[in-house]
């Protein structure tokens, strides 16, 4: 493997299948204990960097450290000395001199990680950066694929939503496609990234037409944080046409999955009901990001340093 | 006051290389283990509150191989205790990998599956079985792991071959074949579930 997670791209089938099977034995390895931690990490340090607000992927991170007894240390652009100006380069420095092992850094500019990897010593995962990639959620993403139908290999995926602000659309298809499942996307013309056509997947705008021939169906959110121009006449027109709701998943073939990144909007890309079925895996989602987590930090920090 | 030299470590006498045990010994080592074992778990769990019917212990045995070739040598050993006592025993396997404490000094490796029976270990006796006793490092890393697992009555440890050179005080409790080696040699233990074929080696060599 390589020494950073910048991308999906960085993991080739053999590294991504490796994080996966290694994130399947540690689940096992702690399902049922009453003392959910392992001695793997101990004495390594593990930053969390996040210059964007973030719920579940910093907890999930920290969790993720913390279960294999590093030491992790929190920073947040707000309240920091960030917000006196300190520039990416010179928080990196600090950082450096502190002796971190890893750095997680989520930050509102694509690019961020890459330079930040050049910057430091210790292994940088991104966990997102700006509307680029989230390797990380693609990992847990396909994890949650393999763990409910059991395999990956030509399984039908369809993203379906806002793709150009979404860097969790763009690591799942480079991820899914190196895994071998065969990937759909379905969004307003709007809504899509210039060049989208060279992308390892299918483009759609019919979402009724694609979904009686998916195995999975991920939802995206709408980012309306990131948008600065209208891209859909109303929120009430995008759910019609673009949003999952109990009557089109019942188009689906049996056991198909629905899955969905979250934070989600219900009602509008996705149904309450749809979300709460027995077919939704956003809460399986969660908890396998622990693991997958687990498993990053474990094969990037856990050997001899290179 | 002089001290005695202590000897040389290198060149130890060692082993001839070639073949330590064949199929037909791996098969005669385990069954005597099996018979050991069968021994001792009645001696083990004496006084103990035994479940009613249970005057052999063995319920209380739970078998926990350290993988690779540890887990399929425990299957094999519950199946002869089940050939010479009609009693099944619990089966486990417990990957030490996360435990090690070379993994800075060695890239990183695979992980190997962590099962446990059902009803967990605690309160139980748990044997260890490994296929080759060196550093006894192995061992302290499955301790750490079971510490983290639960609480087991007590722990003991069965090993097809020990080789010496321990750099821990560990020792095995049941063990097939005493081997003297040096540490420039290897022993290699082949397992016809991992191998194709049962037996163990002598080959001289730092090469892994």
């Amino acid at each position: 493997m390589k020494r950073h997670l910048l991308e999906a791209a960085d993991l080739d089938r053999d590294d991504a299948t490796l994080v996966l099977d290694t994130a399947a034995q540690i689940e096992q390895a702690l399902a049922g204990r009453e003392v959910k931690k392992l001695p793997t990490l101990r004495g390594r340090t593990v930053v969390n960097l996040f210059y964007e607000d973030s719920t579940r992927t910093r907890i999930s991170f920290e969790l993720a450290a913390k279960r294999l007894s590093a030491d992790v240390i929190n920073f947040s652009a707000k309240g920091s000395s960030v917000s006196k100006g300190e520039s990416l380069k010179d928080t990196a420095l600090t950082l450096e001199a502190m002796g971190a092992d890893g750095v997680v850094v989520r930050h509102s500019a694509s690019g961020a990680p890459h330079r930040l990897a050049n910057w430091v010593r210790g292994s940088v995962v991104n966990a997102g950066d700006g509307t680029h990639e989230h390797p990380t959620q693609a990992l847990l993403d396909a994890y949650t694929i393999r763990h409910r139908l059991g395999r990956l290999d030509g399984v039908r995926v369809t993203i379906v939503g806002d793709v150009l602000h979404s860097r969790v659309a763009r690591s799942n298809v480079v991820l899914l496609q190196t895994l071998g499942a065969e990937v759909t996307l379905v969004a307003p013309p709007t809504l899509l990234p210039v060049g989208v056509g060279s992308w390892p997947a299918e483009v759609g705008y019919d979402l009724d037409a694609v979904l009686p021939k998916s195995d999975v169906v991920m939802m995206l959110r709408v980012q309306g944080e990131r948008m600065n121009a209208s891209f859909f006449p109303s929120a009430r027109e995008y759910s019609r046409r673009y949003g999952l709701d109990a009557r089109r998943m019942a188009a689906l073939p049996d056991d198909a999955i629905v899955m969905h990144p979250g934070p989600m909007n219900r009602g509008m890309e996705i149904a309450a009901e749809v979300a709460d079925s027995v077919r939704s895996t956003i809460v399986e989602q969660v908890a396998n990001g622990v693991s997958v987590r687990m498993a990053v930090l474990y094969l990037l920090l856990g050997g001899a340093a290179q | 006051m002089a001290r005695t030299p202590e000897p040389a470590r290198s060149p130890s006498p060692g082993s001839a290389p070639g073949t330590l045990l064949t199929g037909a010994d791996v098969a005669r080592v385990i069954d005597r283990i099996a018979h050991q074992l069968i021994e001792r778990a009645a001696s083990v769990t004496a006084g103990r509150d035994a479940p009613a019917g249970d005057a052999t212990g063995l319920s209380s045995l739970v078998l926990v191989g350290i993988p690779t070739r540890g887990a399929p040598l425990a299957r094999r050993l519950a199946a002869r205790i089940e050939a010479f006592s009609g009693i099944t025993v619990d089966v486990g396997t417990v990957d030490i990998t996360l435990y090690r404490d070379d993994l800075r000094l060695r890239g990183v490796r695979a992980l190997e599956s962590t099962v446990l029976p059902d009803g967990g270990i605690d309160d139980r006796l748990v044997v260890l079985v490994d296929d080759v006793l060196f550093s006894g490092r192995s061992v302290r890393a499955a301790l750490d792991a079971l510490r983290d697992l639960g609480r087991p009555h007590s722990v003991q440890l069965a090993v097809l071959v020990d080789r010496g050179h321990r750099e821990l005080p560990i020792r095995a409790d049941y063990v097939g074949k005493n081997v003297p080696t040096s540490r420039s040699q290897q022993v290699r233990v082949h397992l016809a579930e991992t191998d194709g074929v049962d037996e163990v080696l002598v080959t001289e060599g730092e090469s892994q």
